[in-house]
């Protein structure tokens, strides 16, 4: 089963650009015979908005989004944009189309607003992690910094996903101390734990590109259940990126390591919910 | 690759090695920069000054790269205390990186504004060198280019430099990387040894050199300001670990007396929607 990851560079606060840009890729990747294509994090509208975040904010079923879900048609399709909720809240959002119809969405719940990062000061958070079905099987959606938080592929594993789809609009830095780029060491790291230990795809998805001198590096992989690289694409530049995805893995790796089998979700929640004071009877 | 084997971070005054960079990757980061930057704004081609020193001589370098050697335009403006080495030298960046040259004296016009003048310390007259060197720069830039700042992380944390003069430019890529660091990725980018090694100099007087008038090297400073800035180490644990107390005070208030000059402009707020305070559109805003 082949899924594509779209590594592009989208324009700052040109939706319309963005469209014509998905457009293509999407066509590239149906030629590679790949079921789903995956951008990053705000591919139809770019990152740092600031401002522009209001501008650009459309709802999940806004005519303007009518090229994603008639590209669904004929290739699984989940793009990022700024979502306008009912009650006129801005959210980073990501969708996955299928079939000409939106599946799900999801909004970022983690919002980083400290360092190079000001989402909390633009967007309102998500309050939930809810899996669904996606052409690569039960998945859960982690923009970013969602996916910097253990709890949240936690949650989506024993949720009942078996991949995670990770869009990301990831800056490059951290160039000193002689080694590699320190966010790439990281990211590369978190990849591979949650895969090798909740037993699920990793599908991390990655833009490049450069937005008010800040560059996003790219580096998109997608990580085997098993720890394994499936695929890897190039730091800085653009790539479709093509992964074959074993959807057996899952189940063999899970049969030789049953961790999450083990798991006490429930002990979890009991233990959690003494701490907050709340007393579970049942 | 995992960072499994990262080992605990060194700090000492003598250990440049935290400054160590990856010049390949550093090099692909800036020459991205530089194309992406410069040609999302509608812009063609850039100009820089070209003084001779290290600093220009890796941005006319990666811009080259960026760009290509024929859309980059290099100026060597020199004042009445300029030596014959900083021409030669800047001669031999622009040959090496294939860019052109243009040399444009700037004493007609500093010393016909100075002419009668009491008093003129070397400050005033530095700055105003400095100013008047920017604005030729610009002036060259019209109708299709934007102007490149050569400054690095250690003048601009220091504050050594003018404000609107040298430290003025469009994009600078070097602005994130130390004197220590950028005189490594000189070395990787072809700059020649003998103008890395020469002691830096903003040649704004006879005989003056950066670390003479600093008071202490660009090696000192920097892996001090790394572990400041970078690491946000609190002066105390920068004393425990063997600084010299007096170096860490003096280079701390350097950094906070002159982080004006890292600033924009400071606006009057009175409106409900402000330029700067709360009208925050990015740089890169594009046309849809």
């Amino acid at each position: 089963m082949k899924i594509a990851i779209a590594q592009c560079a989208p324009a700052l606060g040109a939706m319309k650009r963005n469209l014509e840009m998905h457009r293509e890729w999407i066509a590239k990747a149906r030629a590679t015979g790949a079921k789903l294509v995956v951008f990053p994090e705000l591919s139809l509208t770019g990152y740092y908005l600031k401002d522009l975040a209001a501008d650009v904010a459309c709802a999940a079923d806004d005519p303007i989004l009518r090229p994603i879900v008639d590209a669904s048609r004929d290739i699984d399709v989940s793009a990022g944009f700024v979502e306008r909720s009912k009650d006129a809240k801005l959210h980073i959002a990501q969708g996955y189309w299928s079939g000409g119809k939106l599946r799900h969405v999801h909004r970022k719940v983690y919002l980083p607003t400290y360092g190079i990062f000001d989402d909390g000061r633009y967007f309102g958070p998500g309050d939930t992690f809810a899996t669904f079905e996606s052409a690569a099987g039960v998945a859960g959606m982690a923009i970013c910094e969602d996916l910097w938080h253990v709890s949240v592929p936690y949650l989506y594993a024993v949720g009942g996903a078996s991949v995670i789809l990770a869009p990301a609009a990831s800056p490059g830095r951290g160039v000193a101390e002689g080694g590699d780029l320190g966010t790439a060491a990281s990211c590369r790291m978190m990849d591979r734990f949650y895969a090798q230990y909740l037993t699920v795809y990793v599908v991390f998805v990655n833009r490049v590109g450069h937005e008010d001198g800040i560059g996003f590096w790219g580096g998109s992989e997608v990580i085997a259940p098993d720890g394994t690289i499936a695929a890897r694409a190039t730091e800085f530049d653009e790539e479709l990126l093509v992964a074959d995805l074993d959807t057996e893995l899952v189940a063999r790796e899970r049969a030789r390591n049953p961790l999450l089998r083990d798991e006490r979700p429930d002990l979890v929640f009991r233990v959690l919910a003494e701490r907050m004071g709340v007393r579970v009877t049942e | 690759m995992i960072d499994a084997e990262r080992v605990a971070i060194h700090m000492a005054p003598d250990d440049l090695t935290p400054l160590r960079i990856d010049e390949v990757l550093v090099r692909k980061m800036l020459i991205g920069f530089l194309r992406e930057e410069t040609l999302k704004t509608g812009a063609k081609r850039v100009v820089l000054g070209v003084s001779g020193g290290v600093d220009s001589a890796v941005v006319a370098t990666l811009a080259a790269e960026a760009l290509g050697p024929t859309n980059v335009l290099g100026l060597f403006t020199p004042y009445r205390a300029a030596t014959g080495r900083a021409r030669d030298d800047a001669r031999e960046v622009a040959r090496t990186v294939g860019i052109r040259l243009e040399e444009v004296p700037i004493a007609t016009q500093v010393d016909a504004y100075f002419a009668g003048m009491k008093d003129v310390d070397r400050i005033r007259l530095g700055n105003k060198m400095a100013r008047e060197r920017k604005s030729i720069e610009y002036d060259r830039s019209w109708p299709d280019g934007l102007v490149l700042g050569t400054s690095n992380k250690t003048e601009l944390l220091l504050g050594y430099g003018t404000q609107f003069g040298d430290l003025a430019s469009a994009l600078n890529p070097v602005g994130d990387l130390y004197k220590t660091q950028l005189r490594e990725l000189a070395a990787h980018v072809g700059v020649p040894r003998a103008i890395i090694e020469k002691a830096p100099s903003a040649e704004l007087w006879e005989g003056q050199t950066d670390e003479g008038e600093l008071g202490f090297t660009y090696e000192q400073a920097d892996v001090l300001l790394y572990h400041l800035v970078d690491r946000r180490v609190r002066p105390a644990e920068l004393i425990a670990a063997g600084f010299d107390a007096a170096l860490v005070a003096k280079i701390r208030e350097r950094v906070r007396r002159s982080h004006f000059k890292r600033v924009m402009p400071v606006i009057a707020k009175v409106s409900l929607r402000t330029v700067g305070h709360d009208f925050l559109y990015p740089r890169d805003w594009e046309a849809d």
